[in-house]
């Protein structure tokens, strides 16, 4: 669906409000609390968040790529952790099943996924299996009406708060790579089901990340996505490509957000005599801070509308998600140092985005397994 | 019952204001417009006794040029039931403002009025005590409070020096003060359906209203900027520049 324009507009300057008014002042809590308010969470239940990219039909906003990605940047304004809150609902934690699930299992879960009553979690990574995820040593056997799982996933995004998994097991040992894999639905709360501690983190406090551990887990042979075995690493692709978007979108609203702060205090701030904004080492490196978003802001707007066109942008998302989140890094570095003393102190939350942004070079596909993929692409077809 | 809100279209409380270099009044190009605050507590309000039972329709009305339309769907979006929009270019005050109400609630008959109990542009406080007066109802301004009686309200108002609790006798007008409540955010299935719902449009003339402008704006300046501190050595010498040079201790 694309909203028009009025209604999306009105839509993002509700949520810019939110943004500002409600969550920006919590900041400093979630990051020294490490939690999320409950009552924020409910209100961004009410406010429609968790179904941002389900299908309206099932109860959602049925977002397209283009809309999904203006919002991703508002959000990018505040700490990323209130994003992840329902993020994995919108992206990697939902869409195996938007993308691949029979009409069957949308009907079951993504109505209350939506609303945010049910949250999801992408369960790839295992200990041996990150970049090359193609290489997912978790098994899933057939027997009789099920399949039993056994394996451990690791850093598994919103995990300790998830009741629904998408998980990536291998269906047939003979192959070794990404052919033999397939994805199930998995209920949090299937006998077999181990949560490890929480991982303590460089930054994004508030968000949750744990390993979840599969010892003869049944599963019914209904929850196979898609009914069709050992094509789970199709999905997971196709989820990690609009992913990709996503947080390069995010990535984007953070650097907006860190240049604003960072202008605002170089014109508060003097040195010898004069507002450190007057000097042109300082100007320097706010322009380029300005001009790095704006290009990722082209990339992403252009990217997206190709999607929402069908065009297949695999390398194009992968291209967005390298710069971007490689831009964002350098804003915050960036802000740090035009912030100086100030900056490396925790009173204003810089040094804190500079934590939380370190991750985005890093989740669903390193900037390295960006770069590898841009150029096979470039070696294959010339 | 029915309830009638005024909505008002104005400059964002976020907005850097600027006047004019002419100084006939402030800049509004490209600058972002929203519902003034004071109004969407009104909304709010209203949804709320709408939610309770105690109301059966909230009308949103605003008086303007046709932008005014995304006024009023912020509040459809909010929950408010349909809209009128008073379509005038011209240069709306609050008695014109309040004479073009009066029609309304001569129109629709609302058991009671809620309005902002002021705008933060022209920050006049004037045009919900002006249609009390005109349309002969009574008024509980400054609202904090708000408890529906039968065939009456009871209000706490917020006055110099406290609260002061008044029964009015229904149908009234009440304006809102801040603390009346907190409004909510729009969800976008609600700014969804809010496209939905109908808008009626009139014109000033339609409802029988002379709303040519009664005031005169002669200049329009923006507050003097302040002047630089000094930072004083000792007690002493600020002691003594209170004294001698502010004169405010003797």
């Amino acid at each position: 669906m694309a909203l028009d324009k009025e209604t999306l507009k009105q839509f993002l300057d509700t949520l810019e409000r939110f943004v500002e008014q409600r969550l920006r002042p919590l900041e400093s809590q979630v990051g020294s609390e490490d939690r999320i308010p409950d009552d924020v969470f409910e209100e961004m239940k009410t406010l429609g968040l968790f179904g941002l990219t389900i299908p309206e039909q099932y109860g959602g906003l049925g977002l397209n790529m283009s809309e999904e990605v203006a919002v991703a940047r508002v959000f990018g304004h505040t700490s990323p952790a209130f994003r992840s809150a329902f993020g994995t609902n919108v992206g990697i934690g939902s869409q195996s099943l938007v993308i691949d699930g029979t009409q069957a299992q949308k009907k079951h879960y993504l109505p209350r996924m939506a609303t945010g009553e049910i949250i999801g979690s992408f369960c790839l990574t295992e200990p041996d299996a990150g970049s090359d995820a193609a290489s997912v040593r978790m098994t899933a056997k057939k027997d009789a009406d099920s399949y039993v799982l056994n394996g451990t996933k690791r850093f598994i995004t919103n995990a300790p708060k998830a009741q629904l998994f998408s998980v990536f097991a291998r269906t047939n040992t003979a192959v070794k790579g990404a052919r033999g894999v397939s994805a199930f639905l998995v209920d949090a709360a299937s006998d077999g089901i181990e949560l490890g501690p929480a991982y303590k983190k460089m930054g994004q406090q508030g968000t949750y990340v744990c390993d979840v551990f599969f010892a003869d887990v049944r599963v019914p042979a209904e929850n196979l996505i898609g009914g069709k075995e050992n094509v789970g690493f199709k999905t997971a692709m196709k989820v990690l490509d609009k992913g990709r978007l996503h947080i390069s979108a995010l990535s984007l609203g953070i650097a907006e957000r860190l240049i604003k702060d960072c202008l605002n205090y170089a014109r508060e701030r003097k040195q010898f005599g004069q507002p450190i904004a007057e000097f042109q080492l300082i100007q320097a490196m706010l322009a380029d801070s300005k001009t790095e978003a704006y290009a990722a802001e082209c990339m992403i707007a252009d990217t997206a509308r190709r999607r929402d066109e069908g065009e297949d942008v695999a390398v194009l998302a992968a291209s967005c998600k390298l710069f971007a989140t490689e831009m964002v890094g350098r804003v915050a570095d960036r802000a740090v140092q035009i912030f100086g003393g100030a900056g490396y102190v925790e009173d204003y939350g810089i040094e804190r985005f500079y934590r939380d942004v370190r991750l985005f070079r890093i989740y669903e596909g390193t900037s390295q397994i960006q770069q590898t993929v841009i150029a096979r692409d470039m070696i294959k077809n010339g | 019952m029915k309830v009638l809100v005024a909505a008002k279209r104005v400059v964002d409380y976020n907005v850097n204001i600027r006047v004019l270099s002419d100084n006939t009044g402030v800049d509004l190009n490209n600058v972002k417009m929203s519902l003034n605050p004071f109004d969407e507590i009104a909304i709010e309000e209203a949804v709320r006794l709408r939610e309770a039972g105690t109301a059966e329709e909230v009308i949103v009305v605003s008086v303007g040029t046709s932008a005014c339309q995304e006024q009023i769907r912020t509040a459809l979006a909010l929950g408010a039931d349909r809209g009128i929009l008073v379509e005038t270019d011209e240069d709306m005050q609050p008695l014109a403002i309040a004479k073009v109400l009066k029609a309304i609630v001569d129109k629709e008959q609302p058991s009671l009025v809620i309005a902002g109990k002021q705008a933060i542009d022209g920050d006049n406080s004037q045009t919900g005590q002006m249609l009390a007066a005109l349309a002969g109802l009574g008024q509980a301004t400054f609202a904090s409070q708000l408890v529906m009686g039968d065939g009456e309200a009871t209000v706490t108002r917020e006055v110099d020096g406290g609260a002061e609790t008044i029964t009015v006798k229904l149908p009234a007008i009440l304006t809102t003060d801040l603390r009346l409540n907190e409004p909510r955010y729009a969800s976008l299935p609600n700014i969804m359906k809010a496209k939905k719902k109908p808008i009626d449009v009139y014109t000033p003339e339609d409802l029988g209203v002379d709303v040519t402008p009664r005031v005169k704006t002669l200049k329009v300046e923006p507050p003097a900027s302040r002047k630089a501190g000094i930072i004083v050595e000792s007690v002493e010498e600020l002691v003594d520049k209170l004294r001698n040079e502010a004169k405010v201790i003797s």
